[in-house]
């Protein structure tokens, strides 16, 4: 167990001017459990491949502990690392798959039975020792991708999108699995996700990143309730953050033309973001026209238009809707941000609490 | 169940018996007397000399020098179909290993140049090969008689493509877990290529059984006879008034066939096995 920090990280790949990662600081402490969420093509399985030692780092350095890796191999880095594929040996056994790093690293015979019982009773894999990983399920095989990373008891475990190749179903339970187990042996972990419902359930904290470069760092409440930009706005959340053009009159953001909230900002062009839960109707609200409604059963998710700007809200009552409604949002909850660079925008009227864990 | 009509079958059955009757010739006629193939030809029935003839082929002492007995010339086929099929698995897959896991300037060049060699198969370079060989000092021994021939560009294409079929993960894991190149290919690879392994093991015994061309320049020795070179000399002693030993050479015939039908039979189970079982 240890610390990792990374220190102005980039790789641009050979023959190539674009960085594919770029300035990324990361101190991620002992024991905590760190997400890397963005869109495909965002860098962060390179990122996390540069932490394994199996891309080479270009610009900055990578500590585990107070080791500087960059030029150590692999094996040399005491990390563990589960695949998407699972990269089971599909010739060995559960038992020797599990044992096969271990016994690379001239353990005794007596600690790898042991390490390799605990970690079989600790997944539930005790039956399946003698198997091959054919004959497992997706499931069970994920979970013999995580014995592997147990044993080996490293400094830090890295997923790269551990879960993608399971339904809907087994993913939700694996989560809940995966973070169980962090959390009781207390290894320093780094997740690799393109799915940002996984990442706000996993995270401590949460790190977007978008075209290489590092959007936002935060817990996933932080990241949730004070987006950095509207990249992340619009990445972290489902229905996604909308985002419209509107600007800043008299201390109030003007939403075509209509008053929805109170601000402390200058006038000016703004880009207004509204999460769906953070409006409700109202009589004299903002007019929105209905376009069509998702029903989840729990509430509805009602998309429609302003102006000419599409805009989604969550509606609790289950009354027909008429074919415009008014809508009213919580000055609190309301995202300005720059409307040229996408920035956040911090008004005075907006304080950014996270409870305490 | 459905009732299987024979006529349905007539063109399975007649290419069957097609492929089947000239080995069962061969088998039978092996059993009878020289004489009488001359005099009656080909037989389809067993005759009585069978257990007689065979233990001549097998012990007794010909050719020149009188010590070459069928046993020896068995054992010479073997160390070649045995000696090829091994070296050259050994030689392909290290190749294709190295094509497909080291990055080195020129290496698709490489794999390209080694599979133009396809082109130049044994005949066509055949008398450079054996003045290499006889500048070596290596006429008449089973390295000069094997070595020059292991060079496989089929077995090297085999290979590297199954080892770009194998998922970059499995290397990655393996670098993970502290296996270095030689620990990854023997741990991980070699077990992996089994399948393929058994494939070109047929392939290749069979290729190194049936060598005729080549051990008949390399070898002077009668002791490096190979079962290919003995049933011609037999057929050879055409002089005067003497028969050809009809019956024996069927019998070589009939022996020589054993150990490929062996290696075919006892490797496409494995062959099979490994092509159901794998999964990737």
């Amino acid at each position: 167990m240890a610390h990792l920090s990374l220190t102005n990280v980039g790789k641009t790949y050979g023959g190539s001017a674009q960085a594919a990662v770029a300035d990324v600081n990361i101190e991620i402490r002992d024991g905590e459990f760190i997400v890397l969420v963005g869109p495909s093509g965002c860098g962060k399985s390179t990122l996390l491949r540069m932490v394994a030692g199996l891309e080479t780092i270009t610009q900055g350095e990578i500590r585990i502990g107070e080791r500087l890796v960059n030029q150590l191999d692999p094996a040399e880095r005491d990390i563990a690392m589960v695949f998407q594929n699972y990269a089971l040996y599909p010739h060995m056994s559960v038992r020797d798959n599990m044992a096969y790093g271990l016994k690379n690293r001239g353990e005794s015979k007596a600690v790898i039975e042991e390490r390799v019982a605990e970690a079989a009773r600790m997944l539930e894999l005790r039956p399946y020792l003698d198997r091959k990983p054919r004959a497992l399920s997706g499931g069970q095989r994920q979970r013999v991708a995580m014995g592997r990373a147990i044993v080996r008891q490293p400094s830090a475990f890295l997923f790269d999108e551990p879960l993608s190749n399971l339904d809907a179903k087994l993913r939700v339970s694996m989560r809940m699995e995966i973070r169980k187990l962090q959390k009781r042996l207390g290894t320093t972990s780094l997740y690799v996700t393109h799915d940002q419902l996984e990442a706000m359930t996993l995270a401590d904290r949460l790190v977007v990143l978008n075209g290489g470069r590092v959007e936002q760092i935060g817990a996933p409440l932080e990241v949730y309730r004070a987006p950095a930009s509207t990249f992340v706005a619009s990445f972290i959340g489902a229905p996604a953050m909308s985002l419209l053009d509107a600007h800043v009159e008299n201390g109030q953001v003007m939403l075509e033309g209509h008053a929805l909230a109170p601000v402390a900002h200058e006038a000016g062009p703004v880009t207004l973001g509204l999460r769906a839960e953070d409006l409700r109707i109202t009589p004299g609200g903002v007019p929105m026209r209905v376009d069509h409604v998702e029903e989840l059963g729990a509430q509805r998710i009602v998309h429609g238009t302003v102006g000419e700007q599409a805009l989604a809200m969550i509606d609790t009552s289950e009354a027909p809707l008429p074919e415009t409604v008014h809508l009213g949002a919580t000055p609190s909850r309301v995202h300005l941000f720059d409307a040229r660079t996408g920035r956040r925008i911090e008004t005075a009227s907006q304080p950014v609490s996270v409870p305490a864990e | 169940m459905q009732k299987i009509k024979p006529l349905d079958h007539l063109i399975v059955i007649l290419g069957a018996l097609f492929l089947c009757v000239p080995v069962v010739m061969a088998l039978m006629s092996s059993t009878h007397a020289a004489i009488d193939i001359h005099s009656n030809g080909l037989y389809i029935t067993p005759g009585s000399h069978g257990a007689e003839t065979y233990t001549k082929v097998l012990t007794s002492r010909g050719g020149f020098t009188g010590d070459v007995t069928g046993l020896l010339m068995l054992t010479n086929s073997m160390v070649m179909g045995l000696g090829f099929a091994v070296g050259k698995i050994v030689l392909s897959m290290m190749a294709a290993y190295a094509l497909v896991y080291f990055r080195f300037r020129f290496a698709t060049l490489i794999f390209w140049a080694i599979f133009a060699t396809l082109l130049l198969p044994l005949e066509v370079r055949i008398m450079p090969s054996y003045q290499v060989m006889s500048e070596l000092h290596l006429l008449n021994t089973y390295t000069g008689l094997i070595v020059p021939l292991l060079a496989s560009a089929t077995g090297t294409f085999f290979f590297r493509q199954f080892f770009r079929s194998v998922p970059d993960e499995l290397l990655e894991a393996a670098r993970i877990d502290g296996a270095g190149p030689v620990k990854f290919f023997i741990d991980v690879l070699v077990p992996l290529s089994k399948t393929m392994m058994s494939a070109i093991f047929i392939i290749m015994f069979i290729y190194g059984w049936n060598q005729y061309l080549w051990p008949l320049l390399m070898t002077t020795d009668e002791s490096f006879f190979t079962l290919m070179r003995g049933i011609k000399s037999i057929l050879q002693v055409w002089v005067g008034s003497q028969i050809p030993d009809y019956n024996e050479a069927f019998a070589l015939a009939v022996l020589a066939m054993v150990p490929p039908v062996a290696v075919v039979v006892i490797f496409q189970r494995m062959f099979i096995k490994g092509l159901t079982e794998s999964d990737k």
